[in-house]
Order: structure tokens, then sequence, then C-alpha cells
């Protein structure tokens, strides 16, 4: 009876939510849910006949969440999942509850999967609920400090989780993080590694955004044979206590293209080549660990490859919208090593472009801002045609690019939609913008770019 | 003219954007016609004040933190406590801070010695122990200083250094109403933000008493500042506000 009223409360909250545009109706209606009945989450989770898959990490959980599912939808299962990157327990209770009918059964449960994007700090709280047959981490990076309190502090609350996880559950870590790679040390299941081979897309020297650049076993200064970004590459400590691990999926080669990433993997069960609609080096990682846990839950490689090569870019951290002729992208930056990689990617593009950066510092995006100093904006140097800021810390965001080189006197507009209505109108036809959000920010942003381009709120954007 | 600056441990001590201390320092020493050269210090490297005009020391998490006391104490603590007894220009912040300090005394009641160069000392109250985290505004110097902290360490001064700043918002050293520690020409706070970016009048005023001791000169040309003290500004508008996410946020 309770478990009814707990469903019935939360679908009816999503959909008065939905309707209110009161955010997306994605936590609010889970947060009831999770009120009434708190063992929603584990009486659901464990009807999902196929299982269920988490994964968590500081950046690309919400694109690689994406890809696994076009991965496990190829493959022919169906997927009950918190897409809109609301990633606590109570965004996992709200999907499952979206899933369920209203007498608290879950619909089409035998070919049902969870996979859910899942916050580092709450992994451990929404693995013991869902029981997942995987786990996948993706990286570990400087992020809201103000709220883990230390990187350190979210590597040890994943080691102790590991060490509870019953043995049956898989592990796909990133071989090429020094932290996550060592996570495997205290694995009591199976372990996948996946990482990049292809050193062609090295970066030269380690940037400022790394963190993990000391052995997670001795503390020595880690050397590095490759750097990809931040502290990702191919790494081994001076006292061979600890090396990357030689991973069982791995880009074998990567190639740019207009149309994406061109990518050759190696995995155990076989090889896959697959065209990516993305970009990025980071967008190579976010298809290796969904990859590694496809490969981890039994997928055929043809299937993979399928699923990799149709599914879109998650919405925000890699979109694009036509609006008055012009192209205007999102590209998430919400911590020094993200927003980095989004850097990257826009400047590689090679044509000027006018830049608008949004930062926020409500408690989802993290209310210390001081990471914008970590971030290497001196980059965009030579590439911006204009320059707009806006978001809660404006200033703070221009006086940064005023220091990076990038212009005395930023233009700081502090509403958002008149911040991006006037870098698309300052665009040539024809011409490109780029929007840097932090997460708030983006919520607002796609928004209001979805309304103009006339898809619709983020919400519907999945066709749902 | 030009002003050397050594960045003691950038490699460990660099959590949270102290980098954009540096970069401030540079910008407002260039804009104004000063050369301005940084030296990176890292573990085993030794520290000869007579190379340098100022020093800056940033903060950790604990891991690094430890690493670092260590040669601190033993290799770059005791030349560099000299050199501020004559009026070399330091400043530390958050974890800096805490090491520049007597003894550090973490969650676990180990005791970490400092370098003994600021007579304070810091107790951390255990893990249970709530970390002082949010947005500070304190007055100083008859303006305002406004940062970031995040530290779980209560700060206790001693005899030897009186307080850099009382505390409008925030909690500072230990929740007393102070936030920091001034020692000659030596500065201690756990102001992140980055702290100079948005606070120019205390940067140009480390810049000044570098300037003051190689050069005699006492005076600045003024700069540009409406992008800084716009961000000032909104850092003080914003420290009154409060939290407007009562659902859906992920704390």
């Amino acid at each position: 009876m309770r478990r009814t009223a707990a469903v019935v409360a939360a679908r009816t909250a999503a959909g008065l939510s939905r309707r209110f545009r009161a955010g997306g109706g994605t936590a609010f209606p889970g947060l009831i849910a999770e009120r009434i009945d708190p063992g929603i989450v584990r009486d659901l989770a464990s009807k999902l006949g196929a299982g269920s898959v988490l994964v968590t990490g500081t950046n690309g959980k919400t694109t690689t969440t994406r890809l696994l599912r076009s991965v496990v939808q190829a493959a022919g299962l169906r997927t009950v999942a918190n897409r809109e990157g609301s990633n606590m327990m109570r965004g996992v209770a709200a999907a499952l509850a979206e899933a369920s009918t209203w007498d608290g059964r879950l619909r089409q449960a035998r070919k049902a999967i969870g996979v859910f994007e899942v916050d580092e700090a709450t992994m451990p709280l929404v693995a013991d609920a869902v029981r997942p047959r995987a786990v996948v981490f993706t990286n570990l990076f400087r992020d809201q400090l103000d709220r883990y309190g230390e990187v350190e502090t979210v590597a040890g609350v994943w080691r102790r989780a590991i060490s509870g996880f019953p043995p049956g559950v898989t592990l796909a870590l990133n071989a090429d993080d020094p932290s996550v790679a060592s996570l495997r040390e205290g694995a009591r299941g199976p372990v996948i590694t996946f990482g990049l081979d292809d050193t062609s897309l090295a970066a030269g020297e380690i940037e400022h955004a790394a963190d993990a650049r000391w052995c997670p076993k001795c503390g020595a200064e880690l050397e590095y044979d490759a750097v990809f970004y931040g502290h990702i590459g191919h790494w081994r400590c001076p006292t061979k206590d600890n090396a990357r691990p030689n991973p069982e999926v791995a880009c074998t080669s990567a190639a740019t293209t207009d149309a994406g990433l061109d990518l050759a993997v190696r995995t155990p069960s076989g090889a896959i080549d697959v065209r990516l609609p993305l970009t990025g080096t980071y967008n190579v990682y976010n298809a290796l660990a969904a990859a590694a846990a496809g490969v981890a839950l039994g997928v055929e490689p043809a299937a993979i490859e399928r699923g990799l090569a149709s599914a879109g870019a998650a919405f925000g951290r890699q979109e694009r919208f036509e609006i008055d002729g012009r192209t205007v992208h999102v590209l998430l930056a919400k911590n020094p090593a993200g927003a980095n990689q989004s850097i990257r990617t826009i400047i590689a593009s090679g044509e000027p472009f006018g830049l608008v950066a949004l930062l926020n510092d409500n408690i989802a995006d993290g209310r210390d801002i001081s990471w914008i100093w970590d971030v290497d904006f001196e980059l965009l140097a030579g590439h911006l045609r204009s320059l707009t800021v806006s978001g809660v810390r404006a200033w703070d965001m221009a006086l940064r690019l005023k220091y990076a080189g990038l212009g005395e006197r930023p233009d700081v507009e502090h509403d958002t939609a008149r911040a991006l209505r006037s870098a698309i109108r300052r665009a040539p036809a024809g011409g490109s913008v780029y929007v840097l959000p932090t997460y708030t920010a983006m919520l607002e942003a796609r928004n209001i770019l979805g309304r103009w381009a006339g898809r619709g709120a983020f919400w519907e954007a999945d066709g749902r | 003219m030009k002003l050397w600056l050594a960045h003691l441990y950038p490699k460990l001590m660099n959590i949270y954007g102290d980098r954009g201390n540096i970069i401030t320092l540079r910008r407002r020493c260039e804009a104004r016609g000063i050369e301005f050269e940084v030296t990176e210090l890292e573990i085993g490297d030794k520290f000869v004040p007579e190379a340098y005009d100022m020093a800056f020391m940033g903060g950790a998490q604990d891991v690094e933190q430890r690493r670092v006391a260590e040669d601190f104490r033993a290799i770059k603590g005791e030349p560099l406590r000299e050199a501020v007894e004559a009026g070399f220009v330091f400043l530390a912040v958050c974890g800096g801070y805490q090491l520049a300090g007597n003894y550090y005394r973490g969650a676990d009641g180990e005791e970490m010695a400092g370098a003994g160069i600021l007579d304070l000392h810091t107790v951390h109250p255990g893990p249970q122990a709530k970390r002082f985290i949010g947005n500070v505004v304190a007055d100083w110097n008859g303006t305002t200083l406004v940062g970031f902290e995040n530290h779980g360490g209560r700060t206790y001064l001693g005899a030897g250094a009186r307080p850099l700043a009382r505390i409008v918002t925030g909690n500072g050293n230990n929740g007393d109403g102070w936030e920091g520690a001034v020692y000659r020409n030596t500065f201690g706070t756990y102001l992140h933000g980055a702290l100079l970016p948005k606070n120019p009048r205390f940067a140009d005023h480390l810049i000044a008493l570098a300037l003051g001791r190689r050069y005699d000169v006492v005076t600045l040309d003024p700069l540009d500042d409406k992008v800084e003290d716009a961000a000032h500004a909104e850092a003080l508008r914003l420290s009154t506000r409060r939290s407007i996410m009562p659902f859906g946020g992920r704390r």
C-alpha cells in the first residue's frame, strides 16, 4: 500500500512539476517517493530482470550513461535510467517510479536493465540499494570541493564501498587515471579496465588541472610516457610498485573527422570499429567506458558498435542549436579538467567564434568558484570574435577572462537570455557561438536555446 | 624595476585556484612596467631568501600537506623564518597558512610540526566536526576582503601574531570573529577565491611592501580596476544571499 502511494505520489509530482516547469520534474518527484517509502529503490531495482549498472566519476557520467543506454538497447534490453543528470538517490527513485505501474510493479521487468548515473559521494548508498552487476568509474578530478571536502575523500569513499561489494560486482575502471585504476587493488570481483593506447592524441605536458600526480601506493611523483589530458595518460610509478594496467578494452586508433571520431577498439570479446558522433579526447574515454561496461554485461561487439554509433550527444554536454543561421554549441564547463577539455575541443575547429561564459554558484554548481583560476582560459586568446559573460558570478568570470588576456572589459550581461541573444546577434551568418556553462547555467541556457531553435524544453528532448 | 617571487610547492599546494594569486601579482606588476619573475620551488629545492622579494604558498589536501610539512619544516622553513623577521613579504593561504604556524593537529589527533613562522597553531576537532565552508567577507584596513573558505582545522593565534581581518560573514580562523594572521610583512589567511584577483587593494599592498624593501618605492600607479571592483562588489552583495534551492539541490 505504501509502495503504491509512493509510486503514485512520485508520478503525480513528476507530471505536475513538468507541467509547471519547476525544473524538469526529475529530482523532486523522487524525493517525494523516497519520503513516503525509503525502500522503494531497493524494492523496484530488485525487479529489474537484467539487473543494473552504475556510472560514477567526476566527468563524463552523463555522456557515458547515455552511450551505455544505447549499447544495451542495441542488445535488445529496455533501459530504466535517470537520464536528465539527476544523479542522487532521489533521481534513481524517480526513474524507477516512472518505469513502474501504479500498483508498484515494474513494466516489462524481464528485459529491463537499470543504467544509472550516480554522484560520486552517493554511489555507495545507491549501490547498496540497487545491487548493481557492474559499476563504471570514469575518472576522478577536483570538483565541488565545497561539498566533497577533498579529492582524496572521494577516493576513500570509493575504496570503502568497493571493499563491501558482493564478489559478483564487476568494476569497469579507467586504466589511464591513476587513482581510478588503483581501485582494482581492493576489488572482490572481476575487473575490466579501459584506456587509450593511441598516443597520437597525447597533449604535451601535464596540465595545471591534474590532481593524481602522485602514486596512490607510495606517494612518489608519477612518470608519464603520454598525457592525454589532466592526469589521464600512460603513467607509472618510478619505484615500480604501480603502473597503468594494460587495458582490456583499448582504443588502438582514434581519428577526428567532420562527423566525429573514428575509433578502433580492442576488447576481450572482439574488435569494435565505430564512428562516434562526438569529438574530443574525453569522449573517446566516454565511449571506452560504455564499451567496457557493455563487455562486462556480455553485450556482443556488433551491438556495442551499433549502440555507440547511434547515440546522440548527452544533453548540453555537447549539443548544437541552429538559431537564426548561426550554430550555437553548448559544452558543460563545471570543473577545471572538464572545462579544459571543452576549451581544447572548441579551439580545434580553427575558426574564430563568439564565446558565452556562464558562471553560477548555486549548490548544484558548487558554491566555490575558485576553480575558474585553474582553467586554462588563456588558450582561447586569438580565437574569439566576441566575448559575453553571464551568470550569478558573472563578474568573477569577467575578471578571470580579463586576466587570461581576453579583453580588459568583457561584456557582462547578468540576464542569460539577453547574453545569449547578444552573442548570437554579433556572430556573422553561418558563424559559431560556443556556450560554456556550469551545471545550473546549462539547464537554463539549454532551455532558452531549445525554445529558440524550436526544439522544446530539455526534458522533452528525449522524445518522452 | 623587477620583483622575484618564490612559489612554494606549486605542484602539491595548489588546491582550488591559488594560481590566481600568482596571475594577479604578475598582471598588476606588469601593468605598471614592473617585471615579475616566478620561481617554483618543490620538495627538495633550497630556498635562498636573497634571491626573492616575496614568497607564496597555497593550500592542499591533507595527503599533500603531510608530504610538504616535513620539507617545509626541515629545508625551507628556517631561511624563510629569518627572512620574515627581516621584513620579507610572504603570503600563505589555507594549508600554507596552517603549515606556517607552530603545529597542526589533524583529525586523527596526530601532530604535524609547522615552520613556526607565524605564532599560531591549528587543531582539527575530528572527522565529525563541521568543516568551515562558504563565502567570507571580512573588514581589513578600512575596506573589505572577500573570498571562500573551506577548512576543517581551527586556527588559534598566539601573542606573536595579530588577526588579519575581522569577520563580517563566514567563520574565519576558528569562529571567534577573526580571520587570518599578520606578523611583520607575512600574511596568513583561509581565503581562496582566488584571494588576490578580486581584492586588488590587498594585492597592491603586498606589491608595495616588496617594492618598498628593494627600491624604496611606496606608491603604485592606479590601474583600471572596474572589473576587479565589480567582482568584489558582487561578492559582497551575494554574501547576504540565502540558499534558494529547497529541492533538487545536490548537497
